[in-house]
């Protein structure tokens, strides 16, 4: 086994300029910069230059390196801005690093984007030919899976119809069908599956799976951690340009999610809220798991009953609060919400009292694993605050369920049953 | 799979070792571009081959008005409309080219930032793409020559080198045009002016005989000068005489404009990306 990529001390550095929007300049921007400095010079010729205010360095990558071997499939993740995409430009050569080495043994595709260079004059047949080019391959592979990327597509009446006539989905499955048949020995894949419906997305995992089981290497970036789960074996974790985890995906996923909640580093009213209007007349200011012997605790069993203590405080005189809670995977499935309106469970208080509440749900039957509660507060069906993934917790094996059957593969919910011998 | 692949290296200002190689596997989608643009072109006109053929034919009829009927200009014997026309040819190849480099890269930012390829592809499928436009517009030239029963001498064979010659010439102003214009856009607005101020001081509407000698070399400080004196010299045959001094300093300053052109292209086409 030898490595297909190597990255050494890979550092990328953007000037971001507060002046402006855009990336470029102007040529009299330049030139009347210029003429300043020029002034300032004459003026004071031996002052200092000081640091341009305007200009700030941001180091989208700092230092990175790793190793990828043939065959490997490998999921990058980390928060937005954490340099991901960053690191796929480089490795595709859309733009060098600053400092740092790679060595890629192999003909790299990249698939950043679905539909790059797509003309909308241009009808579906022609635009395969041009989209194909485009990502590198010739004209005779073109014309070799020619029939095969229609097929995919499922575009074959409408090969000779402008693509800006299609729908948007036989767009993305049009262009995802050209990019799914480059045949590199290195694929390098960008958060392209967020779009297109789910049958397609699944048609399109399986695509990639199937490249690297062909024994062909596979980069590949996104937000949905259960298709990462899925197809890749081990993971990198950026947070801020810098490599935090390496390793196996399952570990790395860990370690993300780690990043990502909150429990234990600050009280989660001060999480920042995705709306400014959330957390304004009432806002969540702590939230505790607690244990059936009423313990607070972030361990459980399966089945064991499950209770939160929450404190919302109130800004101004509040009533008919209602609260929900929602209970997710690690993968962002949704398991449960409850709402305390349904059970006619309505809230009130004074202003700048803090109002604590439990919820308790009783045997709760998830399988092992990490889970997280997203809290919300509505008043009259109105959001007053939301909160996601305000808190984690773990939830391990029943010691009794001495069971040959492995638990993981015993779906979602590990529920009680009772059986009779009619 | 192949046991010996070679190994790409990328590093900070490495400059790449396979470029030329590169270039020539990318071939394809320099053919495929340029024929995306030609196709996307005359696709969305309902005439475009009439526009193609109408706009250097009026802009022909209306300098053979102004210059040979109204400022009574010289002709050096050929028909003064095909006179025009050899000129109107080279130049309208060159300003089409320079302008359309000039925008290729923006236009085509988002391959830019989502896909690698060599990005001397762009500006080289535009002119390419105004060459195909000047093949077309050689037809009416070919119909001057027969509704004036002009027959061109043997001279009409180096025509091709001309040819050449303004290809070289509208490559290297678009490639410097094109690189420029990703880092500072306000090229955008130098280009237009260019191709118009640049119609005067060229010789498209007169000879340049007309110009006197003591200023021909200066005059062939514009490389155009150059390319169309060479045309006219090829296709009107005859009287016509090429003035030789002016005509090689006007080569080597396309040899220059495309050699820098290129040089300068190479080393910004790095961090096009980046600021696009």
């Amino acid at each position: 086994m030898s490595s297909v990529i190597s990255v050494e001390n890979l550092s990328k550095k953007y000037i971001i300029g507060h002046q402006k929007q855009e990336g470029y300049t102007s040529l009299r921007d330049v030139l009347t910069n210029g003429a300043k400095h020029l002034t300032d010079k004459l003026r004071h010729p031996f002052a200092v230059p000081e640091n341009d205010p305007t200009h700030e360095e941001f180091w989208a990558l700092k230092d990175v390196s790793f190793d990828i071997q043939q065959g490997d499939r490998v999921g990058i993740i980390g928060r937005n801005g954490a340099g991901k995409s960053t690191l796929l430009k480089i490795l595709s050569r859309i733009t060098e690093p600053t400092s740092g080495k790679i060595s890629i043994k192999g003909r790299v595709a990249s698939l950043l984007e679905v539909g790059t260079g797509f003309h909308p004059e241009l009808t579906g047949r022609e635009n395969i030919y041009l989209n194909g080019a485009i990502l590198g391959m010739s004209k005779a592979e073109i014309k070799k899976n020619f029939d095969e990327i229609v097929s995919f597509a499922e575009v074959e009446r409408f090969l000779d119809t402008p693509v800006k006539r299609y729908s948007s989905g036989m767009y993305v499955r049009l262009a995802f069908a050209v990019a799914a048949h480059l045949e590199p020995e290195i694929l390098v894949v960008d958060e392209v599956l967020a779009v297109g419906d789910a049958q397609f997305q699944k048609k399109c995992l399986g695509k990639m799976e199937d490249v690297g089981n062909e024994g062909r290497t596979v980069l590949f970036v996104s937000h949905n951690i259960s298709a990462i789960q899925q197809l890749c074996g081990s993971g990198i974790l950026l947070r801020d340009g810098v490599m935090r985890e390496t390793g196996p995906m399952d570990k790395v996923i860990e370690s993300y999610l780690d990043d990502s909640t909150l429990i234990g580093k600050e009280s989660i009213g001060d999480i920042p809220r995705a709306r400014h209007d959330y957390g304004v007349i009432a806002r969540f200011v702590n939230a505790w798991p607690v244990n059936s012997k009423g313990e607070r605790t972030t361990s459980f069993m399966s089945g064991e009953d499950i209770s939160f203590d929450l404190d919302i405080k109130a800004f101004e005189k509040v009533d008919s609060l209602s609260i929900v809670a929602g209970l997710d995977t690690y993968m962002d499935y949704r398991i449960t919400t409850v709402l305390s309106e349904e059970v006619g469970m309505l809230f009130s208080g004074n202003k700048d009292a803090v109002i604590s509440v439990n919820v308790k749900v009783p045997h709760l039957h998830l399988k092992p694993g990490t889970y997280a509660l997203t809290l919300g507060i509505r008043r009259n069906k109105s959001p007053l605050d939301h909160v996601v993934k305000a808190i984690r917790f773990e939830v391990s094996e029943v010691s009794s369920s001495s069971g040959s059957y492995d638990s993981s593969k015993r779906g979602d919910i590990l529920t009680e049953s009772a059986w009779h011998l009619l | 799979m192949s046991s010996n692949q070679s190994v790409l290296v990328l590093e900070a200002g490495r400059a790449e070792r396979h470029y030329w190689r590169d270039l020539w596997r990318y071939r394809e989608l320099f053919f495929f571009l340029a024929w995306r643009d030609i196709l996307v072109r005359y696709k969305q006109t309902t005439i475009g081959m009439v526009w193609a053929l109408g706009r250097p034919l009026i802009t022909m009829l209306v300098f053979t008005l102004v210059f040979s009927k109204l400022a009574k200009l010289p002709s050096e014997g050929a028909p003064y409309p095909i006179l025009v026309f050899a000129a109107l040819l080279p130049w309208q190849f060159f300003a089409s080219a320079f302008s359309g480099a000039g925008d290729s890269l923006i236009s085509n930012a988002g391959m830019i930032s989502k896909v690698y390829f060599p990005r001397l592809v762009i500006p080289a499928s535009a002119v390419i793409v105004s060459f195909v436009d000047f093949l077309i517009s050689g037809i009416i030239l070919v119909a001057l020559m027969i509704w004036y029963g002009f027959t061109p001498s043997l001279r009409i064979f180096t025509l091709p080198l001309f040819i050449l010659v303004a290809f070289a010439a509208a490559m290297g102003a678009g490639l410097w045009i094109a690189a420029l214009n990703v880092k500072y856009r306000d090229f955008r607005i130098i280009v237009p002016f260019v191709v118009q101020f640049g119609l005067y001081i060229s010789p498209v509407g007169f000879s340049s005989s007309i110009v006197p000698e003591q200023w021909r070399l200066l005059y062939s400080l514009n490389p155009m000068v150059g390319v169309i004196d060479g045309f006219r010299w090829a296709i009107l045959g005859g009287d016509t005489r090429l003035y030789w001094p002016g005509f090689m300093l006007s080569l080597s300053l396309v040899m220059l404009l495309l050699i820098t052109g290129i040089v300068y292209f190479r080393k910004t086409e790095k961090t096009f990306a980046d600021v696009i």
